[in-house]
């Protein structure tokens, strides 16, 4: 559960609201309300920017960048869970129910993933990436975003495949620490693995894909030495800085829950935490477009939408 | 059919008429889509977003094979693209597309009635973000998805269509939604070019 912040939240502003290093991002709920269709659409924006508001002020929880197309998605899904009928009914239950609370952010910050996501993306990965890293002595890689740890083990074991992996050091993020335990153990559920298998086939795997866990009753231990070179830590890409310089960065499906202000300071994170010539993988269909930071990459796979920053 | 009032924004359809068309189909949908797109002699006055079911794996043969039967462009969704009248936007493999306010948000959040995109997604946002503004449309398809989204679309005064069931490959979507009451108008696929241009006029 998270806890109250040690210093008191800066006031709200209607038009912006203070990062942690001194930012501005725009708010995006303002424009949304004011384009509000109809009287219901327009209350239910208004009850969803009030409650963002006061998690804010009351838990220090930031959701206020998010896109609020999906929030409001994923609020309904939590309103019919919880079986209150409107924004406002939820917002009184979260306030004075921190588990409650738990509950919603854990709906809004868990992102799906599984292993070898996107296979063509992998074997991407494999066939062009990896030459590229092997030039270098030794390797840092951010996996923003991580989730349950799916794509890190599964990167962990491409990169023991190439041969690599023992000059690796894998940040893997994510602003949950409850999915971060979960990545941290590494174990999955055993009826994903021959969707898994599948993929780490068409991902350009060269071994059994059981060879990489242990069938424990319903449940796949994969093996711990996976996880020697992976640090699992906290990082809030809302609100935290870069901490380290990376040749790759991974943020696959993370940005598409942000706001277009949010992403756009995010990519600039990301593009100031890259080494010269780095790399950022991101999903399949996300993409620079549209961001002001376009100019600052160019694709290095371009179907796969892997990005080489540009150093000007 | 619903109410041609001119109140923007009250829950009739708009002054301004249709501002976004979005489709939903499933099974039989790739003919249904390429022969009614072949019906349209020019671009519809604005934006349309359209759902087809598709497997996870299926790649660019879809959006090919739509786009060489249509006069509009073809493109497939990608995160915060703006949405353009006189395009056609199509959901990708594995994710949910959903509409805000003038772009696309992407999610890869759980299956919906086992689909992902999945057609209920994309025409409850469309209707939270367009109201009266949006119209939908559903074709032939196995499952009701997509039935549930069109009912809110209804509910906020757009327009809403369906394919004849008769018709239809597969009936059960066209005809579930039909069943439910939220259905302006059933058309033919040969019939629905007039049907669509209209909606653009105010």
């Amino acid at each position: 559960m998270p806890s109250p912040p040690s210093e008191p939240p800066r006031p709200f502003e209607s038009e912006a609201f203070c990062l942690g290093r001194g930012e501005t991002v725009e708010l995006p709920f303002e424009k949304v309300a004011l384009s509000a269709p109809n009287e219901e659409t327009r209350l239910e924006w208004l009850e969803m920017s009030l409650l963002f508001e006061g998690v804010y002020r009351h838990y220090g929880v930031d959701f206020r960048a998010y896109s609020p197309t999906i929030l409001l998605r994923r609020l309904r899904r939590r309103m019919e869970a919880e079986g209150v009928p409107t924004i406002s009914a939820l917002q009184d239950r979260v306030f004075r129910d921190p588990q409650c609370l738990g509950r919603l952010v854990d709906d809004l910050t868990i992102n799906a993933t599984s292993m070898f996501r996107d296979p063509s993306f992998f074997l991407a990965f494999r066939e062009q990436v990896v030459p590229v890293l092997r030039t270098y002595p030794f390797l840092r890689v951010w996996h923003a975003g991580c989730a349950t740890g799916e794509e890190v083990y599964s990167l962990a074991i491409l990169l023991t495949e190439e041969g690599l992996y023992d000059r690796t050091r894998l940040y893997a993020t994510d602003v949950n620490e409850s999915v971060l335990r979960r990545a941290r153990e590494g174990i999955y559920p055993l009826t994903k693995m021959r969707e898994y298998t599948v993929n780490y086939q068409q991902a350009g795997g060269q071994r059994a894909f059981s060879d990489y866990y242990t069938a424990r009753y319903d449940a796949a231990l994969f093996d711990p030495q996976l996880g020697r070179h992976v640090v699992f830590a906290r990082h809030n890409l809302v609100t935290d800085g870069g901490f380290s310089e990376f040749h790759v960065i991974f943020c696959r499906n993370v940005l598409i829950y942000f706001g277009r202000p949010l992403k756009e300071r995010v990519v600039g994170l990301f593009y100031d935490s890259l080494a010269r010539g780095g790399l950022l993988a991101l999903g399949r269909r996300e993409s620079l477009r549209f961001t002001s930071h376009e100019s600052r990459f160019e694709p290095f796979v371009a179907s796969e939408r892997v990005y080489r920053k540009v150093s000007l | 059919m619903s109410g041609r009032g001119d109140g923007r924004g009250d829950g009739k359809v708009g002054g301004g008429g249709v501002e976004l068309l979005v489709v939903g189909a499933s099974w039989g949908g790739l003919v249904a889509l390429q022969r009614l797109f072949r019906s349209f002699k020019r671009p519809l006055p604005y934006a349309v977003a359209l759902v087809q079911h598709r497997g996870r794996d299926s790649g660019d043969a879809l959006v090919e094979a739509l786009a060489s039967a249509c006069v509009m462009p073809v493109v497939e969704v990608e995160d915060k693209a703006p949405l353009a009248a006189g395009q056609i936007y199509l959901a990708p493999a594995d994710y949910h597309v959903l509409v805000g306010v003038g772009e696309f948000a992407l999610s890869t959040d759980d299956p919906v009635s086992f689909s992902r995109p999945s057609i209920d997604v994309l025409f409850e946002s469309a209707a939270d973000a367009y109201g009266a503004r949006c119209a939908g449309l559903v074709l032939t398809g196995a499952n009701q998805d997509g039935v549930r989204g069109l009912g809110r679309i209804k509910r906020f005064g757009g327009p809403t269509l369906a394919q004849d069931p008769g018709e239809a490959e597969s009936p059960i979507l066209p005809g579930a939604a039909i069943a439910s009451g939220v259905v302006d108008r059933v058309l033919a696929l040969d019939d629905l070019a007039v049907a669509l241009y209209g909606l653009g006029r105010a």
